[in-house]
């Protein structure tokens, strides 16, 4: 056997690439996991067709899942990989323009058929015809050395067997990486805890890639990224849209209050669904609507009932929620409205990101009705979104609306637990029982609150609907007065939630030369931009709005300390026109809409033109 | 499920609240509301444990009127408002208002899936066959031919039988009655109030300004007894002055026949049954023709309520995996210590 050469490395980015079918995301959020665990910073991003098996081989079919980690704090999956796996010609057709010069290149080459080049539009095999001499091409035959391995694996068909292709890839990559395998054998044993013959085949190619590179000669180099350093505490990784139902959760314990989630399955937000269908021991009740209007309607009946109503959805269901959403509006109840932006407008691109529905949750509904709305910026923020949306929902009893989005809903992150029960805010809920004096509008002083009364209380019987209501009993009336003070009222007291809002903290210098204000998923992509700007000697600092209705109360002020304000967005430039509108500051945009997150060198060139 | 409450009986009145009505004079709504209104007094419920959730329309401005919660929501939604509600508290007795519009229209959608999911609630669904609120366009359950505003030429397209169509929506209760037929209809609303599961109640109903006398061969007094055909459980199908005539089965179709002397004898025709899928559906298929129009309960079924179903999954995920804990789930996993 060889001496290998093991070399150490700050930071790695590696993608997987193949079939839809191929098993590239549980790859790759295996690989993310091991990183986890050995205790190197990291963040994912799957990123995946709609389509559940586009035809084999083909261009649209090609799946993947970028791995970015570390030994040092990052913010982002990474521009582009160091490390490209790809199973397929399409793979390596669509996938191959990101990978850099002496980049590492992985690929199976028993994909590479004449039939696979053709499905991908090569004429002749890229890996016969020198075209991919700058990159450190691995040509490997994984279908068949995976098969090999198994050769004496019972019970599974020869297709079966060449199925773990994927799973001996990432073998592969462990030894590349020098990552344990132990976490994964422990997952995998777990998934095929009903199947003991896919437990033996996949743990048996897992080992059997490993070995591969360990004992072949043209794998002369391995590489180590050690931990990074961290606070100390509890971690585990996650993934946006778990993060934001246990947050859900979580504020239903600390509130007393069971969740009542209403939901029509869409993309990217059902698996916040299927998540809390798994926590009905904590009193959780979920409802899969007939549409998306049942959905947010159950949940403000749900609330009426008072259990806190839950909905969520993507921009083509929040759109049909609109309505209901005034509704909300009007009786003026707890409800907490969950969108999980996908590239639109219409159907879009339902797995692709984007953050288009800012003004859509600002203004998207009939007549003036304010909602707040917060915006995670990381998965594992998601978390706390969730909890505060249902905080301020319950505080100022009004419905509220949460912005996502499917870069936050799918990619993970290390989340630093909460250590205690206690460390989590205290959700205090009061529901009107006393009937002297009761009128269904009197406002409390401070939240503008009205009383929170539910059926099934003596004495305090009360209609309540979407006509306009009298400012004290809540009947309906058409007076022009009363109309005037309720509208403004209903503005007022989603103003006030600014005392909710914590003060925004700038990133870098208070003042100076270039402000990058962001909202919602941008957040990493900024930062790490500004910082690696910053290290350049640029004067360039960062705000990012969790709260974006209504603002901090110190972002006014903020702008102006700056001669420039860039306000990158993924969409053609939503939260600059509340800027210019609210602050009549000449921020300056930078937009794209292509269905992915910002690239770092996208942000960082846009700030060093201004600071030039 | 509801209980009775203990304390003074409620009355009529204890049920009317201080808002104004605002339906036109001689709208069928009033005797409506005054049957729901006696109704409510007799079932032994606590004003304050009674919900009617409402959508859009003449109609649905029922919860304004009647003294104890109600939520006037947005159209065609009440039903899915009702379920959320009804499931996260089944102690509270709901019932959703609507018109045919309403119902059958808008929110036929959400008609139809509460129905089959058997949500304990309590729909009456006010059929008058035109939309009044709007002024006057035809509706759903208009005849072809209608001719109204929007319709000059008459409308093109077939009604839906709302009996037919909750029967095929698995309704749990299915029943008929008219505006006018006010101890019918309390009687009906009372079997209603008592059943577990979803209910639908027609309503046959008279708008007198955009659509008047368009049951009038039910509501009619002279010719009422000759066109109406009071369901019965466990009876012969007969109506008619003096019960002279019956519904008898020849092969799969309904006939009229004479009963009695010269007729055919009472044991020849068809005896209603509630738990009969195929003779309810066939019943609510009788329309004109010489045909009776079926009033009362087309079909009853016993299945779990939705919500029930709900509350017991909830009670079974805390047996098997204990009340939940929140600190042992967000620290469940694979979690790692940063020392």
């Amino acid at each position: 056997m060889t001496t290998k050469q093991l070399k150490s490395l700050d930071t790695v980015v590696i993608r997987f690439a193949g079939d839809s079918g191929d098993g590239m995301q549980i790859v790759g959020s295996e690989f993310g996991n091991t990183a986890a665990i050995v205790g190197n910073d990291l963040a994912t991003f799957p990123d995946f067709p709609a389509e559940i098996r586009a035809p084999a081989g083909t261009l649209p079919g090609v799946s993947g899942f970028q791995v970015h980690f570390s030994a040092n704090e990052i913010f982002t999956p990474g521009d582009q990989p160091d490390v490209l796996v790809v199973m397929n010609p399409a793979a390596l057709k669509v996938n191959r323009g990101d990978l850099p010069d002496n980049g590492i290149l992985i690929v199976d080459t028993d994909a590479f058929d004449a039939r696979n080049l053709k499905k991908a539009g090569y004429e002749q095999s890229p890996l016969e015809d020198g075209s991919l001499a700058q990159f450190r091409l691995f040509a490997v035959p994984l279908t068949s050395l995976a098969e090999k391995s198994l050769r004496d694996v019972e019970g599974l068909t020869t297709k079966e067997k060449r199925r773990n292709k994927n799973i001996f890839a990432l073998g592969m990559t462990y030894w590349l990486f020098s990552r344990p395998l132990d976490n994964t054998i422990k997952w995998l044993t777990q998934k095929y805890a009903k199947k003991p013959q896919h437990v033996e085949a996949t743990t048996t190619a897992l080992r059997a890639g490993y070995a591969y590179c360990d004992a072949s000669e043209a794998f002369q180099v391995r590489y180590e990224v050690p931990p990074a350093p961290s606070q100390p505490g509890l971690y585990k990784s996650i993934q946006g849209n778990e993060a934001l139902a246990l947050g859900l959760v979580a504020a239903s314990v600390k509130s007393g209050l069971p969740i009542f989630y209403g939901s029509y399955p869409i993309t990217p937000a059902s698996p916040v669904l299927e998540a809390l269908a798994q926590y009905k021991n904590f009193g959780v009740i979920t409802f899969q609507a007939e549409d998306e209007i049942a959905a947010v309607t159950s949940a403000i009946g749900a609330s009426f009932g008072g259990r806190i109503g839950i909905t969520a959805s993507s921009g083509p269901g929040i759109a049909l929620k609109g309505e209901a959403m005034g509704l909300a509006v009007m009786v003026e109840l707890p409800l907490v409205i969950i969108n999980v932006q996908r590239a639109g407008p219409s159907t879009g691109m339902p797995t692709k990101t984007e953050q288009s529905d800012l003004l859509q949750a600002m203004f998207g509904r009939n007549g003036d009705a304010p909602i707040p709305i917060l915006a995670a910026r990381s998965p594992s923020d998601c978390f706390e979104i969730g909890f505060e949306a249902v905080r301020i929902a319950i505080k100022y009893v009004v419905p509220v609306l949460v912005l996502s989005d499917g870069y936050l809903a799918n990619g993970a992150e290390p989340w630093k637990l909460p250590h205690k029960f206690e460390d989590l805010p205290d959700i205090p809920v009061h529901f009107h029982t006393d009937p002297k004096g009761f009128e269904p509008y009197r406002r409390d002083d401070v939240t503008l609150a009205r009383p929170w009364v539910k059926p099934g209380t003596p004495g305090l019987e009360h209609r309540i609907g979407g006509l306009e209501k009298d400012r004290l009993t809540g009947n309906v009336s058409y007076d022009t007065a009363n109309h005037q003070h309720m509208t403004d009222v209903r503005a007022e007291k989603v103003a006030r939630i600014v005392a909710d809002v914590p003060d925004l903290e700038v990133f870098g210098d208070e003042s100076g030369e270039v402000l990058v204000v962001g909202w919602g998923g941008t957040y990493g992509a900024i930062h790490s931009a500004v910082r690696r700007c910053r290290s350049d000697g640029i004067s360039a600092s960062q705000i990012h709005l969790r709260h974006l209705n209504p603002f901090p109360a110190n972002l006014g002020e903020i702008l102006g300390r700056f001669k420039k304000v860039l306000v990158p967005e993924l969409n053609t430039g939503q939260l600059i026109l509340l800027l210019r509108a609210r602050f009549l500051v000449d921020a300056i945009g930078l937009n794209k809409v292509e269905g992915q997150p910002f690239k770092v060198r996208e942000i960082v060139s846009r700030i060093q033109e201004l600071s030039a | 499920m509801t209980t009775a409450m203990d304390g003074p009986k409620l009355t009529k009145k204890d049920f009317v609240s201080d808002q104004q009505v605002r339906w036109c004079p001689g709208c069928g709504d009033y005797a409506i509301l005054s049957s729901v209104q006696h109704a409510f007094a007799k079932l032994g419920i606590p004003r304050h444990k009674i919900v009617i959730i409402s959508g859009i329309g003449c109609a649905a401005r029922f919860p304004y009127y009647v003294d104890c919660f109600g939520f006037h929501t947005i159209h065609g939604r009440a039903p899915a408002l009702a379920t959320g509600l009804k499931v996260s508290r089944p102690d509270l007795s709901v019932w959703v208002v609507g018109g045919d519009g309403d119902m059958l229209s808008i929110g036929g959608n959400h008609l139809l899936h509460a129905l089959r999911r058997n949500v304990g609630i309590k729909i009456l669904c006010i059929n008058n066959r035109i939309y009044g609120l709007t002024k006057g366009q035809y509706s759903p359950t208009s005849p072809v031919g209608t001719v109204k505003k929007s319709t000059p030429m008459g409308s093109i397209d077939r009604p839906v039988n709302p009996i037919s169509l909750a029967l095929a929506a698995e309704a749990g209760f299915v029943a008929r009655t008219v505006d006018v037929f006010g101890p019918h209809l309390q009687e009906t609303l009372l079997r209603a109030a008592a059943h577990e599961g979803s209910v639908f109640v027609e309503v046959l109903q008279n708008c007198l300004i955009f659509n008047d006398a368009t049951f009038s061969n039910v509501t009619d007094r002279a010719s009422r007894e000759d066109n109406v055909l009071y369901l019965e459980h466990q009876k012969p199908l007969l109506f008619g002055a003096g019960g002279d005539k019956g519904i008898r089965l020849n092969g799969l179709k309904p006939e009229v026949v004479r009963v009695g002397e010269g007729g055919v004898p009472e044991s020849e025709l068809l005896v209603h049954d509630e738990k009969d899928e195929s003779l309810a559906y066939l019943l609510s298929r009788m329309e004109g023709d010489g045909f009776p129009t079926p009033i009362g309960t087309f079909r009853t079924q016993e299945h779990v309520s939705y919500e029930a179903a709900a509350a017991q999954q909830v009670r079974t995920a805390r047996e098997q995996k204990g009340e939940g804990d929140l600190m042992k789930l967000i620290h469940s996993g694979d979690v790692w210590t940063v020392p």
